[in-house]
């Protein structure tokens, strides 16, 4: 067993991989959740894409390796200071005081707040809805409107919080065009004669099986895919919604009227993500944690012994956050062993 | 309304509380002649607040300068000279009544705040052309902000509520709001751009219940390039039916409005839409009455409807008046200011009075 500590602040699925492959290495692992249950977003996922895979055991599997005795997980504990004292790196939440030889941040993500999109009418209209809100629906069995009716036509929108300039966020949140086109299917396995468009600047189906998912909805389960943002969501006189749009392949502008807006709402940094990052000087663009190179060195920051992985880099999908802490566990490691 | 955030809380402006300096509009002395003239005696009796109305105003060059005849250079001027004519009155708070001339005023300011190089042309230009200096409001509001700002203190001199005598119930208000009062600058907008509070505001506070119809952000059918154009008309009645078919459900009493070009053509295309389709928005085929927030308020402290000028509308008031139980006197209808009864329009052949 190593003497060197690791503090990893964060038990979402960077949190958790990593961990787990220090501890098989001998190392001593303090894992700080500021949650009560490890997990972070995929705690509210019924199924993960491209594969759909169930997200409930997905989760176990990760959470379970947690009973290793080299690490000591601790939730309830959300860190709000981050500093090097020494050659030791100090944690510290409004009670307690952690210390380590190296720190790994896996603070990860936020969704994006759509009530700022106030256009969409979140917030507003009781049938606009997000993407976590329609996950957690999922998770029940049913999809209901807000006066408890089965939607027969329902729409999802991408990009809500992202490659928007009028949000200031220029960037490509990376897994909502998939997650949407799962949702549809999902969508359309409980409800099959609903319709259901999906509304998209770029279907960018970059991951291995999601050009082949994206195939799938619509020839098997003929999900709409419309080329185009949607300019206003209003409530209608029996509480539909009606939308506003332009089908940009037609060169036409659109309204339409469906039971159900899911605004697919995008990643920001968590709040812990720019609040560390920036007491280290690594804050990078939009406020995540900036690596020391993208290329290479991605999990390593300017300051020696910080490390980084996921999403509180960028945005990253489930198995890229996955590969991104395993590489972040290497690095780690080689930098303990040479520190000795 | 359905409202579960109240967004519009986010969008909240500096108001001036007193000493106006007020611009009349080119076109609403036409549309709806009482208006500027209760905004006015508002002002000064219920309000007690110091307004200047200079005869010596003139155009801010909008309707031109939307149009593409008047060159922004020349519009610069324009409000350079106004501009003038406020400080040569000792004051520095503008109040442009018109929607089209508040957005005018606010994109020039607004430039000269970005490029101070055009303020130190329109600076030259204004000198050589009038030997006049000017100086930047430290104020801009609309005459509708400073209603909302008051609406409380108004409401208590209130005379009447938005409210249906006989029924008890809230009186349904459509309200529209000028583009180019929200949409070219939100933040120069109470309850910015998708959800403005200006008139919801008044409307809440004096009883009635604001209605939240879908295409309630949609153009009145006025935009400048629809209309002006003689050729582009069909799209501006297309838009102010979509409009009226999108409200008709909700069964509006009236429709209120702070922009002088939506209030007469809300108004107007009614008349046109009954007499070449037979077609009107409302269950008694008399129309929906579109009033100016001058007007509604007018209306509620017990104003002379005829004083305020109702006559003039296209689609007649009366049904409302009853509805809210406000005295009026029917002979006095067409009796000019002079007290010469002035005779009777034609009627309508399908829009009812």
């Amino acid at each position: 067993m190593s003497e060197k500590k690791i503090i990893i602040i964060g038990g979402g699925p960077a949190g958790l991989e990593a961990a787990y492959h220090l501890a098989q290495q001998n190392y001593k692992v303090t894992l700080l959740e500021k949650e009560l249950e490890t997990g972070g977003h995929i705690r509210m996922d019924v199924k993960l894409f491209p594969d759909f895979e169930d997200a409930s055991k997905v989760r176990k599997q990760l959470s379970d390796k947690m009973n290793h005795p080299s690490i000591d997980l601790k939730t309830g504990i959300c860190v709000n200071s981050l500093f090097q004292e020494g050659d030791k790196w100090c944690v510290k939440n409004d009670n307690n005081t952690f210390y380590g030889d190296a720190v790994l941040l896996t603070t990860g993500f936020e969704t994006f707040d759509a009530s700022r999109k106030e256009e969409l009418g979140y917030g507003i209209y009781d049938n606009v809805i997000t993407s976590v809100e329609f996950e957690a629906m999922l998770k029940t069995g049913k999809i209901l409107t807000s006066d408890e009716k089965v939607p027969q036509r329902i729409a999802f929108l991408n990009c809500v919080g992202s490659r928007d300039e009028k949000v200031g966020n220029h960037y490509c949140s990376r897994v909502c065009c998939i997650n949407g086109v799962k949702l549809a299917v999902c969508f359309k396995e409980l409800v099959p004669n609903a319709e259901v468009y999906c509304f998209y600047i770029d279907m960018r189906m970059t991951g291995q099986q999601y050009e082949e998912l994206y195939r799938t909805s619509q020839e098997k389960y003929g999900v709409n895919f419309i080329r185009g943002r949607i300019s206003e969501a209003a409530s209608t006189f029996n509480k539909r919604i009606q939308l506003k749009s332009e089908d940009t392949l037609a060169g036409l502008p659109l309204r339409i009227t469906v039971d159900m807006l899911v605004l697919m709402v995008g990643m920001e940094p968590s709040k812990s993500t720019t609040l560390l990052a920036g007491q280290n000087d690594i804050k990078g663009a939009y406020g995540f944690a900036a690596s020391l190179g993208i290329n290479r060195n991605d999990n390593q920051t300017l300051k020696e012994g910080l490390f980084l992985a996921g999403t509180c880099k960028r945005p990253l999908s489930f198995r890229e956050t996955i590969a991104d802490a395993g590489a972040a566990a290497i690095q780690i490691m080689d930098f303990l062993k040479k520190a000795k | 309304m359905e409202i579960k955030k109240h967004y519009w809380n986010e969008y909240q402006k500096e108001i001036a509380q007193d000493d106006y300096f007020y611009e009349r509009s080119c076109i609403r002395q036409t549309f709806f002649p009482g208006s500027e003239a209760t905004f006015l005696k508002i002002l000064r009796k219920e309000l007690g607040k110091k307004i200047v109305d200079d005869p010596r105003i003139h155009t801010c060059t909008g309707i031109g300068y939307h149009s593409d005849i008047v060159p922004f250079d020349t519009t610069q001027v324009i409000c350079a000279r106004l501009f003038s004519l406020m400080n040569g009155a000792g004051l520095k708070n503008y109040v442009p009544s018109c929607v089209t001339s508040f957005g005018i005023f606010n994109e020039v300011v607004e430039t000269w705040k970005h490029f101070p190089e055009e303020l130190e042309k329109t600076r030259e230009n204004l000198r050589k052309a009038t030997g006049r200096e000017f100086e930047i409001p430290d104020n801009i509001a609309h005459p509708s902000d400073i209603i909302y700002n008051f609406r409380k203190e108004l409401k208590q001199k209130m005379k009447y509520r938005l409210v249906n005598k006989e029924t008890g119930k809230p009186l349904k208000v459509v309200e529209h709001i000028g583009c180019h009062y929200s949409k070219i600058f939100s933040e120069q907008s109470i309850g910015g751009a998708e959800f403005p509070h200006v008139l919801a505001g008044m409307i809440e506070e004096w009883g009635g219940e604001v209605v939240d119809y879908p295409e309630r952000r949609h153009c009145c059918g006025f935009g400048f390039r629809q209309y002006l154009i003689m050729a582009n008309r069909g799209y501006s009645i297309a838009n102010s039916k979509k409009k009226f078919e999108s409200m008709k459900p909700y069964k509006p009493d009236f429709i209120v409005t702070n922009c002088p070009g939506c209030a007469m053509f809300m108004d107007k295309w009614q008349y046109t839409i009954a007499e070449m389709e037979g077609i009107t928005y409302d269950d008694y085929d008399k129309g929906i009455p579109v009033l100016t927030y001058e007007e509604m308020t007018g209306m509620l402290l017990g104003y002379n409807p005829w004083d305020i000028g109702f006559q003039i509308h296209q689609v007649q008031t009366e049904q409302l008046l009853d509805k809210i139980g406000i005295e009026y006197d029917p002979q006095d209808k067409y009796v000019g200011v002079s007290g010469i009864y002035l005779g009777e329009p034609e009627k309508p052949k399908n829009l009812g009075c």
